[in-house]
């Protein structure tokens, strides 16, 4: 898009393209998560109780797997520094059209998955072009994306639609011993996520476009098709937690995406797992572990029987807290 | 001015074509609902555009006003002698929460989408953790006559708007006004000429409160008490802020252009709403036009890294 035909293509293995480490935060996210679950601990022994039974961790697993897997390509746009706030509206329409493509037939599961990924690519791609081509603030060009989705949504729908064949529900609810399947889905689009950012080239020029734009273009980095790419894996991404949901529901939902609010949480997830919301810093260890920890810290309200409300005020002050502490760690000038 | 221009042009395009589909809407009664309708927005966009334009969010305006709605329909009570009291608590309730984001971002140096999210979080979840998860109480009838009454035939919420905006305008062209813009247009030179920075931005938190509060006491008056007042607000506040032409990443832009990209966001409506494209496809014919309008070069954004930071 933004390519500049004076300017020939650097050889790929430039320094400078090269993936900053993920550094202080992820571990730091790892460590609270740790000291959460200890912490934890000790309170539900001191009332007697157990944290952590296998129904708790079961739990933990099936209700962050959506959320994770929404977070890992949420990751590669902020990473790209751009940001998706279309993600959540999204979801709902996957939802929906996997669940009235399959109208209940085992037969059409197959073309159901592909329409999802086809119409949620899309999407992103129309993101990513807004954004590289019409230049476009991320903020303001994926919040449009998002609206026009909505508006789609609310002139089919009412409410739930469609519905998904018993084979379908076992992704959302069938687990392998103590690992539900929608948490191998997770592991496997976090694993794949790790594998693209550290190890291909594209991954690589992700660190780079967000770190610095103008210096990854004058090292002969396309940036404009760097961006789009972040944007169709994130939208990718949505698509198969639109699927999961629509597993777990049986049914497609226009505010499955919304009520969840897959867009704001999915952010404060990649932040809290250190990344840099300007870009170029971070990764995918980082976000696994901050959608473990709000999801641990879930399962400590719930236990102690909190209301839901209470929730989002710890939510809250943990995010700040979290970003102070790496505000500190980080000696920008 | 240049940069604003084209916003105004849109405006009164969108004008005119309102009044084309329904003439009576150029005389004045209906002219005045309309500013009425619009007046929290505007509000609320001259606020947050303190905030853009010294380069940071704030998306905890929308669950701000929806606290302060709430919370004064409990204190009120339906008691017209709780109404001043609640009223002047408001006004300080907001720049204060201002205050907070403002810290937060600038001491502890999160970034403001972050602090403002948290707020919006910590906001929502405190209020209704107090109020037991559904709006109570209600809002005096005194409380109710600054969103809903007027003047003789102005509505105060105009006239309360008109304030508004005297204030900002003088507020941009003060000192201040000058200090903010060089803040957002690049920190480190503003601070190396003796701009405090910290301060600068943090006044502006506040001022993006107290617009959220001045929202509140009207929208409270205008559409009643609901746990919805709120919600969407931030969004629709930094859409038009954008709309006016102002650069997210700040530095550039006018307050006035901000206003009136608000003004054009609920014409925008009223249009749509004419045209009985209401409910339903509204917000995709709004998310078409947003992006049409900030691509076609009602803005054109600085060519630096467009990042959210």
């Amino acid at each position: 898009m933004t390519g500049q035909p004076r300017l020939r293509p650097a050889p790929a293995r430039l320094a400078a393209l090269r993936p900053l480490p993920a550094g202080g935060p992820a571990r730091a996210v790892y460590l609270a998560l740790a000291l959460l679950v200890v912490l934890g601990w000790v309170l539900f022994a001191l009332r007697g109780e157990q944290f952590l039974t296998m129904e708790n961790i079961v739990g933990i697993q099936q209700r962050s797997a959506a959320l994770g897997i929404v977070a890992i390509g949420q990751t590669m746009v902020i990473l790209a520094g751009s940001l998706d706030l279309s993600v959540a509206y999204l979801i709902s329409l996957t939802s929906l059209v996997a669940a009235e493509t399959m109208a209940g037939g085992d037969g059409m599961v197959v073309p159901a998955i592909a329409a999802v990924l086809a119409v949620s690519a899309t999407v992103g791609l129309v993101n990513g072009l807004v954004v590289t081509g019409l230049r476009v603030h991320a903020f303001i060009a994926t919040l449009g994306v998002g609206l026009i989705v909505a508006g789609l949504l609310d002139a089919r729908y009412d409410g739930p639609a469609g519905s998904v064949p018993a084979s379908f529900q076992h992704l959302g609810y069938d687990r392998i011993g103590p690992l539900p399947v929608s948490a191998l889905l997770w592991a496997a689009v976090a694993a794949a996520a790790w594998f693209l950012l550290r190890r291909t080239r594209l991954g690589h020029r992700i660190y780079a476009v967000g770190g610095d734009a103008e210096v990854a273009r004058l090292s002969g980095v396309r940036t404009g098709r760097v961006v789009v790419a972040a944007h169709v894996i994130c939208s990718v991404c949505a698509g198969i937690g639109g699927l999961l949901l629509a597993s777990r529901l049986g049914a497609g939902a226009p505010t499955v995406g919304t009520d969840g609010g897959y867009d704001l949480e999915s952010i404060a997830a990649v932040v809290l797992g250190g990344t840099a919301l300007a870009g170029g810093r971070g990764g995918v260890a980082g976000t696994v572990g901050g959608v473990l920890l709000l999801a641990v810290l879930d399962s400590v309200f719930n236990q102690l029987e909190i209301d839901s409300f209470a929730k989002d005020v710890v939510r809250g002050v943990v995010l700040v807290a979290a970003l102070a502490i790496y505000a500190r760690g980080r000696r920008t000038p | 001015m240049k940069r604003a221009l084209p916003i105004f042009v849109v405006l009164a395009g969108l004008l005119v074509a309102i009044a084309v589909a329904n003439p009576y809407f150029l005389e004045p009664p209906s002219l005045l609902a309309f500013v009425k309708r619009a007046a929290p927005l505007v509000i609320l966009a001259a606020g947050q555009y303190f905030v853009i334009v010294s380069g940071e969010f704030d998306l905890s305006v929308g669950s701000l006003v929806t606290a302060e709605v709430v919370i004064a329909a409990r204190l009120i009570d339906g008691s017209a002698a709780a109404t001043w009291p609640v009223l002047a608590l408001l006004i300080v309730l907001g720049p204060l929460v201002g205050l907070v984001n403002g810290t937060v971002t600038t001491v502890l140096r999160v970034p403001s989408f972050i602090t403002t999210l948290a707020m919006l979080l910590i906001l929502s979840g405190a209020v209704f953790l107090w109020t037991g998860g559904a709006p109570r109480g209600a809002l005096s009838p005194q409380f109710r006559e600054l969103g809903r009454g007027g003047l003789g035939p102005v509505p105060w919420s105009a006239l309360i708007l008109l304030a508004a905006a005297a204030a900002a305008i003088w507020v941009m062209r003060s000192g201040y006004g000058h200090r903010l813009i060089a803040a957002g247009d690049n920190d480190r030179a503003a601070a190396l000429s003796g701009v405090h920075v910290a301060r600068v931005r943090t006044v502006a938190f506040m001022v993006s409160g107290l617009s959220a509060a001045i929202a509140a006491i009207l929208l409270g008056g205008f559409a009643g008490v609901s746990a919805q007042v709120g919600q969407g607000l931030e969004f629709q506040a930094i859409t038009a802020v954008v709309l006016g032409g102002v650069a997210l990443g700040g530095g550039r832009g006018s307050v006035v252009a901000a206003m009136a990209g608000a003004f054009t966001l609920e014409a925008l409506f009223t249009l749509l709403n004419l045209y009985g494209i209401s409910g339903a496809l509204e917000p995709a014919v709004q998310g078409v036009i947003i992006i049409a309008a900030v691509a076609l070069g009602a803005v054109s954004l600085p060519r630096r890294k467009a990042a959210a930071a």
